[in-house]
């Protein structure tokens, strides 16, 4: 079933190219990248380590330079870095220094200038909650669990209000325990803003789980999309129901195929 | 409570003393009395060692002394002035006592008197004081200058002055090393520019930089009352020291982990914002590192500058007692050795106290 209104293009890539100067001439990395990316769509990007996955992701987020092609945002070509493209670092990136509420504060900030104070910190309570650090406020970043502070991370890029969300292997770091409790919490969120998300993630489960559409890089120097996967289960989705879906095994056992390669 | 109690002994730096009140208590007798001996018994039986072996050192250069001495009367006045003398060393008269390197006695010998030297000096000074206080009014009424005492000050002013001193020359050296720390910290060009200065200013002794303020601050102070000495010894002091802040600061600004600067960027943060709220924050740790080599270095090149400069303090201390040469001299001279090193030492444990409560890393 398609809706009605056909979703507009949030995030594009055209022609996009992106080559390191080394001592021994330039080492491309991506080449001919062409990526589209509806509004309110969660997409996931796999492909094996080093083809530059987080090369396109920093590039989308403004981090890093473009060689040649475009970027363009809500029709818009990116220029530097921005609030309207939030990114969730594989670290944490805390400031330690700061309390969780601190954290995502000096963001909102910089977002909500025109805002009140008591709108500014409701802002902040509100997701700090919804990542179920309701009690943990004024806890300095630096005293908090890897997982909380990731928790604190994904609660600093929603509460952007970004066009765009950049994950960057956002679990790759936690325990297995630890990350299932933050893919759900990141489900969870996410259902309720519908912010069109990039997520690069090495785990295929975590991929099938969470997106619409899975997009398989080939292997580098030289990488671009080498095949997409729409995922039609459902939404809103849960583990358990997602899980037991049929489908799930199918688009497992595909993009684990085309891993294989 | 009694976890408090723990707790203010380590961050006094009074760690050790924990497993003598466990032992107290008699809680893990066996674990307790291994940590007693290797913390505490042994360290002060160090310290019976060191007395010892000083001992051991002093009679030994004594006796050397004394056999000079006494060798040195035969050989010009002949053996009965020889036999004299050494009569005259052993019934230990002051007047031909051999000056070579002190006991531990004379050690404490000399810290009493210089601690009696002290009272007397203050009590004079309180009775000058008193003495001056009605005419010092009315100068004052009358616009002109206090009469202030000018006798000899005592140990204990010197330690004060030279605290003065090392404080003012760490002042100036923080102040001027961590601004352009962080100016060459963010700046690729201006730290690469820059850097063959630092690199060769940086190993130039403390003597040369006396030299260098005193010539400046000669013509630019000549027509200026204030106290000249001081402030030569306070700003080479600075230059000697600030070194370790300058680099220390530079370094952490630069080196401020990447992710930090990404999250400032994705955030926009003002250049105000980024240096108040992320870089500086984040290179504290560094800088503090810089402060304390710089306030350690500080306080070891003030003696040398002091004693060079002739500016009150302890360097001068040590320098007229050395001139002096009066038989508690060499005594009085180890007694501001040990002063000193115990100043320096507090003066570390200060900033590494200041350091642990505002370093933001996991406790
Ligand atoms: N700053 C850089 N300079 C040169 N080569 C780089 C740089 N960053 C990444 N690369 C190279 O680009 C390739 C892609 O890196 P990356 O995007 O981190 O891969 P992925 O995230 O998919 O593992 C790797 O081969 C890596 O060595
Ligand atoms: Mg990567």
């Amino acid at each position: 079933m398609e809706t009605v209104t056909a979703k507009k293009t949030m995030l594009e890539c055209v022609n996009l190219k992106k080559a390191y100067p080394t001592p021994k001439g330039d080492f491309v990395v991506l080449e001919d990248f062409q990526l589209k990316i509806k509004e309110e769509e969660f997409i996931s990007i796999i492909g094996h380590s080093g083809c530059g996955k987080s090369t396109l992701l920093t590039m989308i987020a403004g981090l890093n330079d473009i060689t040649e092609g475009n970027i363009i945002v809500d029709a818009n070509r990116i220029q530097g870095a921005g609030p309207d493209r939030a990114v969730v670092f594989q670290s944490p990136s805390l400031f330690p220094w700061m309390t969780a509420m601190e954290n995502v504060m000096i963001g909102v900030k910089q977002v909500f200038a025109h805002g009140t104070k008591k709108q500014r910190e409701d802002i902040c309570k509100y997701y700090l909650d919804k990542v179920g650090l309701g009690d943990s406020f004024h806890q300095r970043a630096s005293s908090l669990s890897q997982g909380m502070q990731q928790r604190v991370g994904i609660a600093r890029a929603f509460a952007l209000k970004p066009k765009v969300l950049l994950l960057d292997e956002p679990f790759g770091m936690l325990d297995s325990m630890t990350r299932v409790e933050l893919q759900d919490v990141l489900i969870d969120v996410w259902a309720k803003e519908k912010i069109t998300a990039v997520m690069v993630t090495h785990d295929v489960d975590e991929a099938i789980l969470l997106s619409d559409r899975v997009i398989m890089m080939t292997g580098g120097p030289y990488a671009k999309v080498g095949d997409v996967a729409h995922i039609e289960i459902e939404r809103p989705r849960h583990r358990k129901t997602t899980i037991e879906d049929p489908r799930f095994y199918e688009y497992r056992q595909y993009l684990l195929n085309f891993l294989d390669h | 409570m009694e976890t408090k109690i723990l707790n203010a002994l380590k961050w006094s730096g009074l760690g050790f003393l924990e497993p003598l009140i466990k032992l107290i208590q008699g809680k893990e007798k066996d674990k307790n009395i291994r940590l007693v001996l290797r913390q505490i018994v042994v360290p002060v039986l160090s310290v019976f060692i060191f007395l010892g072996v000083c001992n051991f050192g002093a009679s030994y250069l004594y006796n050397k002394e004394r056999d000079i001495k006494i060798e040195k009367t035969r050989s010009v006045q002949g053996d009965a002035a020889a036999a004299q003398m050494a009569e005259c060393i052993d019934s230990s008269d002051l007047s031909c006592k051999p000056n070579s390197l002190p006991s531990p006695a004379d050690v404490k010998q000399g810290a009493i008197s210089l601690w009696n030297d002290h009272k007397m000096i203050s009590e004079k000074k309180s009775a000058f004081k008193e003495k001056t206080a009605a005419i010092n009014k009315q100068r004052k009424e009358q616009g002109l200058k206090a009469i202030t005492y000018t006798g000899r000050p005592s140990f204990v002013d010197q330690i004060i002055t030279s605290l003065k001193t090392v404080f003012a020359g760490f002042l100036l050296a923080a102040f001027f090393a961590i601004p352009v720390g962080i100016v060459l910290g963010l700046s690729e060009t201006l730290r690469s520019s820059i850097n063959w200065i630092i690199q060769i200013l940086k190993p130039v002794s403390p003597v040369v930089w006396l030299l260098l303020v005193s010539m400046v601050v000669k013509t630019v102070m000549a027509n200026s009352d204030s106290d000249k000495a001081f402030i030569i010894s306070f700003i080479s002091v600075g230059f000697c020291s600030m070194w370790a802040t300058l680099v220390n600061t530079t370094m952490g600004v630069s080196s401020v982990n990447p992710d930090y600067i990404n999250v400032s960027k994705v955030l926009r943060l003002s250049v105000f914002s980024n240096i108040f709220k992320v870089i500086l924050p984040a290179s504290i740790p560094m800088i503090f590192t810089g402060l304390r080599i710089t306030l350690s270095v500080a306080w070891m090149v003030l003696i040398a500058i002091e004693l060079l400069a002739q500016s009150p303090g302890l360097g001068s201390f040590v320098w007229e007692e050395f001139q002096n040469g009066a038989n508690d001299s060499n005594a009085k001279i180890i007694v501001a050795m040990f002063v000193i090193g115990f100043i320096g030492f507090m003066l570390d444990r200060v900033m590494m106290f200041i350091q642990k409560l505002i370093s933001f890393e996991a406790k």
